[in-house]
């Protein structure tokens, strides 16, 4: 009995690791991957203004934050890289009253090697077979933008893989394996000296459009509204367009 | 017998632990839809991708893994056990990461990956042999660690006892030392084709991810669960009940020691 | 047909320095205690370790020489080797056991079960073909790793402590029938042994090793009289006996009668050390002694404080007393004296 008892302790006290401090103030947001590295800056910012306000983040790809707030994370706003996941969101109940809040906008891009050794002008490029194109998995938001652009353009293009989230695009171009993927501009900037990007046609580009909004079981609602009106706020703006997001 | 009931608690934690989450995807299950995405092509595909890649991978780690074992446990050679250490290494590693290290060596700007595609032509990244490559990383060193222990464990004198009475090296390892090490060398083809079969991270880091050539099963579960966790809940119920209807068809005495220990006469 | 070998090799903590030949129809053999080196001179000999300094030759052919760099691999050498506990196939059966060597130079599978067979049945077993050798009792298995090891007619047999395995019942059967068997090979034989009874069975010459070195080699006549160390002496200097039991009483094919204290009966191989053997001078002594024995002193060797005496008579024996004793009764050849032993000293076992 002895053993089951140190055995039961064991496992409690492994899981136990972030039950700590639950402050009041404290405010957890749900954000998708490509908003890691501005809202983290973000969150720095908003601590300068609401001191008391601790922000905790969680940074995963769009659908899969939404399959974890449907099953009960305890998430208190969540950020979206399409209005498609928040709209799924929405219809599960898990959306606080009133609408969700678009704060910023992304186009795609072409993310090539270092100095563009290919010569890639735009997208018409990626339908060369000699090219080894890469691109989201169409399950995910930027795969869905990807053949959406590629449909504007009217072209057909075989990648070589689908990949299951923009890191894999932009991981498999910086290490020299493929030649170009279409990810956010957001990824090309953050990819800084590893790659370079080539500008997609407006007129074939989409805008992906970023909806933020406090969640229906938020523990705290007052300061998860307080970090969104920061989001939208102008300092707020400033940053992320820093960060290579375009106006909502 | 009397069983000591403290083991038999813990045991029975141990069971419930694994059966629990087989229990929760056979109750969330979409079993009226279920036809319907069994019989998708995607799922169809992956299935058979995943099946003969990882019996290839299989078929590898023996071939390279049998006879690096028996370097192991046979020659004393300096830095032995640093080999050994390395030639497990992929057991620890993140799978990621040893997608990305095979990146580094087999991939188009790799060590030796750069002299595969200038000479040969050859390409590894996003092709079926990719796969293969990244699953035999992964899988043959659960191979290798449960065939080197068997044969450590042999009487050294069943191969000498072979040699005097005239058998070359070759022949006295097909006749007397694999005999011997059958139920290691089973377990271990077990365990590598395991690990092969539910190899995700390598692949889809080294292979990529493309329906029909790159994409297994276990990519093609990950994928569905974004939008479709219905989906994705049956085709792992199809990984499941393949790899069980594999792992219970093994008989218990293909596994089991011999009666008696080998080489000593009663 | 000879065997020539010149041994040098570390291993360990053992040094070996040997030299040993054999000839053609003999029986050598190699008597140590443990850690003497036997059963690596053994293995050299099979070229299952390679000498670091020597040669070894079988039948003129130059199997190990590290100086010429030649190295014959023992699957390329006309040897056979039984080994302590038999080392036998489990997952094959007596015959495929059997067969195994024949096959593994080349035969087909007919032709060596055909070898196979006919080996089994001048082992007598050939009732237990199909068996699986985990089946086979202490002797059975003896025999079958004998067969195993002689269907591939090797010019040099290599037994390594043979009987060793076996229980003390079966030991003098088994010991019996392995002589009758080594005696229809007519190759050389290399037999290690720790038990001067199998020594004095099985073999016509005899070398001893200690730590590595030869302190002895000769005849089994010579080294039995005349042991070069003290445990040469302990080891084979001992008397071996052999009668018909009947009533307590063994009676030599001499006529000597010897009295013995544990139970035997028939066809009895006797024990006595040469230090239970008491002298008295010229006529016996009446005291509780049953047996004694006249005789005559054809010999005297000293070996530092004891010496040795081989007294001729019906009853011929080796006796060993201390230099002091010998001294004081003032002993010489030709003397006459009467050696007793008690029957408590004098260990039976079937012959």
């Amino acid at each position: 009995m002895a053993v089951v008892a140190v055995a039961t302790l064991v496992a409690a006290s492994c899981g136990s690791g972030d039950s700590g401090a639950n402050a009041r103030s404290d405010v957890t947001v749900f954000a998708a991957a490509s908003l890691t590295a501005a809202f983290t800056d973000l969150g720095d910012a908003f601590a300068g203004v609401e001191p008391d306000v601790g922000i905790r983040f969680s940074f995963a790809g769009s659908s899969e934050l939404v399959a974890q707030i449907v099953e009960g994370a305890p998430a208190d706003v969540f950020a979206s890289a399409d209005l498609d996941n928040m709209a799924r969101l929405v219809d599960a109940g898990d959306v606080a009253a009133g609408a969700p809040v678009v704060f910023a906008t992304n186009v795609a891009e072409i993310i090539v090697e270092t100095g563009n050794p290919n010569g890639i002008v735009g997208v018409a490029d990626l339908a060369d077979d000699d090219l080894v194109v890469v691109q989201c998995a169409p399950q995910v938001p930027c795969g869905g933008y990807a053949e959406q652009v590629l449909a504007n353009a009217g072209l057909t293009v075989a990648p070589r893989s689908f990949e299951s989230s923009v890191s894999g695009v932009v991981a498999k171009v910086t290490l020299g394996e493929a030649d170009a993927g279409i990810v956010y501009r957001t990824d090309v900037l953050e990819a800084g000296e590893g790659a370079a990007g080539v500008a997609i046609a407006d007129e074939v580009n989409v805008t992906a459009e970023y909806p933020i909004a406090v969640t229906a079981d938020a523990s705290n609602p007052a300061d998860a509204e307080r970090f969104i009106e920061f989001v939208t706020s102008d300092a707020g703006q400033q940053i992320l367009e820093r960060y290579g997001f375009g106006a909502p | 017998m009397r069983l000591p009931l403290p083991a038999l608690l813990l045991a029975g934690i141990a069971v419930a632990f694994f059966a629990l989450p087989l229990v929760g995807l056979l109750w969330r299950a979409p079993w009226s839809n279920a036809w319907v995405y069994l019989t998708d092509d995607t799922a169809l595909t992956a299935l058979r991708l995943s099946l003969v890649t990882s019996l290839c991978a299989t078929a590898l780690s023996i071939v390279f893994g049998v006879p690096l074992a028996w370097l192991l446990a046979r020659v004393d050679f300096p830095g032995r056990g640093a080999v050994r250490a390395l030639c497990l290494l992929s057991m620890v590693l993140p799978p990621v990461v040893g997608g990305v290290a095979l990146f580094f060596a087999l991939g188009r700007r790799g060590v030796v990956g750069q002299y595969l595609d200038d000479w040969f032509g050859v390409t590894l990244p996003f092709t079926t042999a990719g796969v293969v490559v990244a699953q035999t990383f992964v899988a043959m060193p659960f191979l290798v660690i449960t065939v080197e222990a068997a044969l450590r464990q042999l009487d050294p004198r069943l191969e000498e006892a072979s040699r005097t009475l005239g058998a070359s090296r070759w022949y006295t390892f097909r006749r007397v030392t694999l005999p011997a090490i059958r139920p290691a060398l089973v377990a271990g083809a077990v365990l590598a084709w395991a690990r092969a079969f539910g190899e995700f991270g390598a692949t889809i880091t080294f292979a990529g991810n493309f329906p029909g050539t790159t994409q297994t099963m276990p990519l093609a579960v990950f994928l569905s669960l974004e939008t479709n966790p219905e989906e994705a809940i049956v085709l792992a119920l199809v990984m499941i009940a393949v790899s069980f209807t594999v792992l219970a068809g093994l008989r218990d005495r293909w596994f089991g020691a011999a009666t008696q220990p080998a080489g000593v006469a009663s | 047909m000879t065997l020539d070998a010149r041994i040098g090799l570390r291993l360990g903590a053992l040094d070996l320095d040997v030299e040993l030949h054999a000839e053609a129809g003999e029986v050598v053999a190699l008597l140590g205690p443990n850690g003497a080196g036997k059963s690596t001179v053994l293995r050299c000999l099979a070229g299952l370790a390679p000498v670091d300094s020597g040669r070894i030759s079988i039948d003129g052919v130059v199997v190990d020489d590290p100086a010429d760099d030649v190295f014959v691999e023992p699957e390329d050498r006309p040897t056979g080797f039984v080994f302590q506990d038999y080392v036998l196939f489990d997952h094959l059966s007596v015959l495929e056991n059997v067969a195994y060597g024949v096959r593994a130079r080349g035969a087909g599978r007919g032709r060596a079960r055909q070898s196979a067979n006919e080996w089994l049945e001048r082992f007598d077993l050939a009732d237990h073909a199909r068996r699986r050798p985990g089946a086979l009792s202490g002797g059975e298995a003896q025999r079958v790793a004998l067969a195993r090891a002689l269907a591939t007619n090797p010019r040099l047999l290599l037994l390594d402590e043979p009987l060793a395995a076996l229980d003390a019942g079966t030991r003098a059967t088994v010991r019996r029938d392995l002589r009758r068997h080594l005696e229809t090979f007519d190759g050389m034989r290399v037999v290690v042994t720790h038990d001067p009874v199998d020594a004095h069975a099985l073999a016509d010459r005899v070398v001893v090793l200690e730590t590595g070195r030869v302190v002895q080699a000769g005849t089994l006549a010579e080294v039995t009289s005349h042991p070069r160390t003290r445990y040469v002496a302990d080891l084979v200097g001992v008397n071996l006996i052999v009668g018909v039991v009947l009533d307590g009483v063994l009676t030599t094919p001499t006529g000597a009668r010897v009295v013995i204290a544990d139970a035997a009966d028939g066809s009895t191989l006797a024990t006595i050390r040469p230090h239970s053997v008491l002298l008295t001078r010229g006529d016996s002594v009446a005291s509780s002694v049953r047996n004694t024995w006249p005789g005559t002193i054809v010999d005297i060797d000293r070996l530092g404080e004891r010496v040795r005496l081989a007294i001729d008579g019906r009853l011929p024996l080796t006796a060993e007393i201390t230099a002091a004793a010998l001294d004081d009764l003032a002993l010489r050849a030709g003397d006459r004296v009467h050696a007793s032993v008690k029957a408590t000293d004098i260990e039976v076992a079937p012959a």
